[in-house]
């Protein structure tokens, strides 16, 4: 076989072999972002100064600059992998933007008019200025805390059927029903909880416990679909075992499937009440608006947080100032208050959850 | 208390798709018998089928007798959780429960089923049967740390030593050692030979060594071709189906010569 083409080249006749290439230095990303930044900030005073010109011309200039000089001493591979970068970390900003500018606003509008007074007053018999949340703090305890009672049980258990129990049609058309529900407008729900609680309590009805009705509505099939998911992901073999050991189908729900998912669990539960809890068109319809404090949610009016706010803004009375200054106060409130469930939840999902360690 | 098992003319149905064909056997008390075959031959579903666990898999279905001392594990009025509590399974991958503890998974059998036992009795059975698992000195400082913190070999032990704490009467091992060193492997070897004086067991293994070294009995399956359901096509002495197989698809297989 002498005269066959070798298929591989003889060793000695292979190029040398390279893996090194050039690199540039780890600073050079920051620092071609600052000499962008400074040469854009430049052009800019030297014709007219604007933030979004600024901004945008920081960028072209960076995206420019280093995807350039990369491809010069780094190769090309090295230069895309950098112009995405780029790219990718602007997305990210862009993204972040609107959330810090909202937090940054309500933060700067609310936090003057937030005093121990404001949280531990009502509005009664306030016109100008004063006043606080007290009631709306309390009332949207109340009727989240009610919604939240009625639709978990629900959602969690109609998500333990579709997942552990149903194999059929039925469960179909229950995951249809679903969607559907979720589709559901808010004010809709409202008016359904209204035109329930009339048929019990005669028209006009206005009370705490039909908000809790109609954010129920809103919020069963975010926990029905968040559950679902959590249950889907608790592998078979778990319940395997646990049907291996003799342990009956509902203990095995029970005992095996809701703590290995716990986790998932209340973070789909505290997600969907945070839908909830910023809730104002079926509230306003249904629980309406009070100045005064009422504990009861099965009697008279009972104002939320949004509710209040809305009212705040929509008759701040006079002079307005007070009343703009309530409504973003109260908006601050609110968000402190979805804050802190989202801690609770996760201290729940840290304590509950899977241990891991040795 | 270990039990003998009579299977005749066993099918297992996935849907339409038949995976066992008329398999019949006598699986014999306080001694292990092998199964083994080539991936897909029906093996693990036959295992599966001795307690119940087959009908698990939506749409899987049983056709034929499995009796444990004369009783038909598929007449209709039988309870498949008081089947699983009889007959104990070991899976091949290893699956302690996440949220639980060493002890609690230990215990989780009894305590889940609403046994009676409390406090010392109940730390009795745990150390028993993590004894009996060969697990009790590696874990016996660190009853109350989680079961995922142990290693691959430890947490099989572990799930062995699940099983036995409820005391069935039979163990069922499918692959027990494929995802274990050979280490972990030998000390699951010498448990089921410690084990086998008190319960039945039956173990699926692809790995031949293994089967000639833990059992008393084996049984070879094997499919002829894709589609095809799998079939019994001997079984008897462990010695004498390595040395003097009666059929020669089995002398193939156990000699490597296979397909």
């Amino acid at each position: 076989m002498a005269t066959a083409t070798p298929l591989l080249a003889e060793p000695g006749a292979s190029p040398p072999l390279r893996l090194t290439r050039g690199s540039l230095p780890r600073w050079a990303p920051a620092g071609m972002f600052a000499a962008s930044l400074g040469a854009a900030l430049l052009v800019m005073l030297v014709t007219s100064f604007n933030w979004y010109g600024w901004g945008a011309l920081t960028f072209l200039l960076y995206v420019v600059v280093i995807t350039t000089v990369s491809r010069r001493v780094e190769g090309s591979r090295r230069s895309t992998d950098r112009l995405v970068t780029a790219l990718v970390f602007t997305a990210f900003a862009l993204a972040l933007l609107p959330l810090l500018a909202l937090v940054w606003t309500v933060l700067r509008r609310g936090v003057p008019g937030l005093t121990f007074e404001f949280l531990t007053t009502t509005m009664r018999g306030v016109i100008g200025a004063g006043g606080g949340v007290e009631h709306a703090i309390v009332g949207t305890l109340l009727v989240t805390g009610l919604a939240a009672l009625i639709s978990v049980p629900i959602g969690l258990l109609t998500a333990i059927y579709l997942v552990e129990y149903s194999g059929g049609r039925l469960g179909r058309w229950v995951t249809l029903m679903v969607d559907v529900m979720t589709g559901i407008p808010s004010i809709v729900a409202g008016l359904f909880a209204y035109a329930l609680f009339e048929i019990f309590f005669g028209p006009g009805v206005r009370m705490g416990a039909a908000g809790s009705v109609a954010l129920s509505v809103l919020m069963i099939p975010f926990v029905v679909r968040s559950s679902e998911e959590m249950l889907r992901l608790v592998p078979a073999e778990l319940r395997e075992a646990s049907y291996a050991l003799g342990i009956a189908k509902w203990r095995t729900v029970v005992k095996v499937v809701i703590p290995t998912a716990i986790a998932g669990l209340t973070t789909g539960v505290t997600l969907a009440v945070a839908r909830v809890i910023g809730e104002t068109a079926p509230l306003l319809l249904v629980a309406g608006l009070t100045t005064s404090m009422n504990t009861d949610p099965f009697h008279d009016r009972m104002t939320t947080l949004p509710v209040y706010a809305f009212s705040a803004f929509a008759t701040p009375g006079f002079p307005p100032e007070a009343g703009y200054q309530r409504a973003w106060s109260a908006a601050l409130v609110l968000i402190i208050l979805v804050m802190l469930l989202n801690l609770i939840a996760r201290l729940v999902s840290r304590f509950f959850g899977p241990r891991t360690g040795r | 208390m270990a039990k003998r098992i009579d299977v005749s003319d066993l099918n297992i149905f996935y849907g339409d798709f038949r995976a066992v064909a008329d398999v019949s056997m006598t699986i014999e008390p306080r001694s292990v018998t092998a199964l083994i075959g080539p991936s897909g031959c029906g093996k693990s579903t036959f295992l599966r089928s001795l307690n119940r666990m087959h009908e698990v898999i939506p749409k899987a279905r049983v056709e034929g007798k499995v009796a444990i001392d004369g009783q038909d594990l598929y007449e209709p009025a039988v309870d498949p959780v008081a089947v699983r509590r009889l007959v104990g399974m070991v899976f091949q991958r290893p699956n302690p429960f996440p949220t639980m503890s060493i002890h609690e998974n230990v215990a989780a059998g009894l305590r889940l089923n609403n046994r009676k036992a409390k406090g010392d009795a109940l730390d009795d059975v745990v150390e028993r049967s993590l004894r009996g698992a060969n697990l009790w000195d590696e874990v016996k400082d660190r009853l109350d740390r989680p079961a995922s913190g142990l290693s691959g070999g430890q947490q099989q032990r572990l799930c062995i030593a699940r099983a036995i704490a409820i005391e069935p009467q039979v163990l069922l091992m499918d692959e027990p050692c494929s995802a274990l060193d050979p280490i972990s492997t030998l000390a699951i070897e010498d448990l089921m030979h410690d084990l086998k004086s008190r319960y039945t067991i039956v173990i699926v293994t692809h790995n031949m060594q293994q089967a000639a070294r833990v059992s008393d009995r084996t049984a070879f399956f094997t499919i002829s071709g894709a589609g095809q359901p799998g079939r019994l096509i001997e079984m008897g002495e462990t010695p004498e189906i390595f040395s003097r197989p009666g059929e020669k698809a089995t002398e193939d297989y156990i000699t490597g010569r296979f397909g």
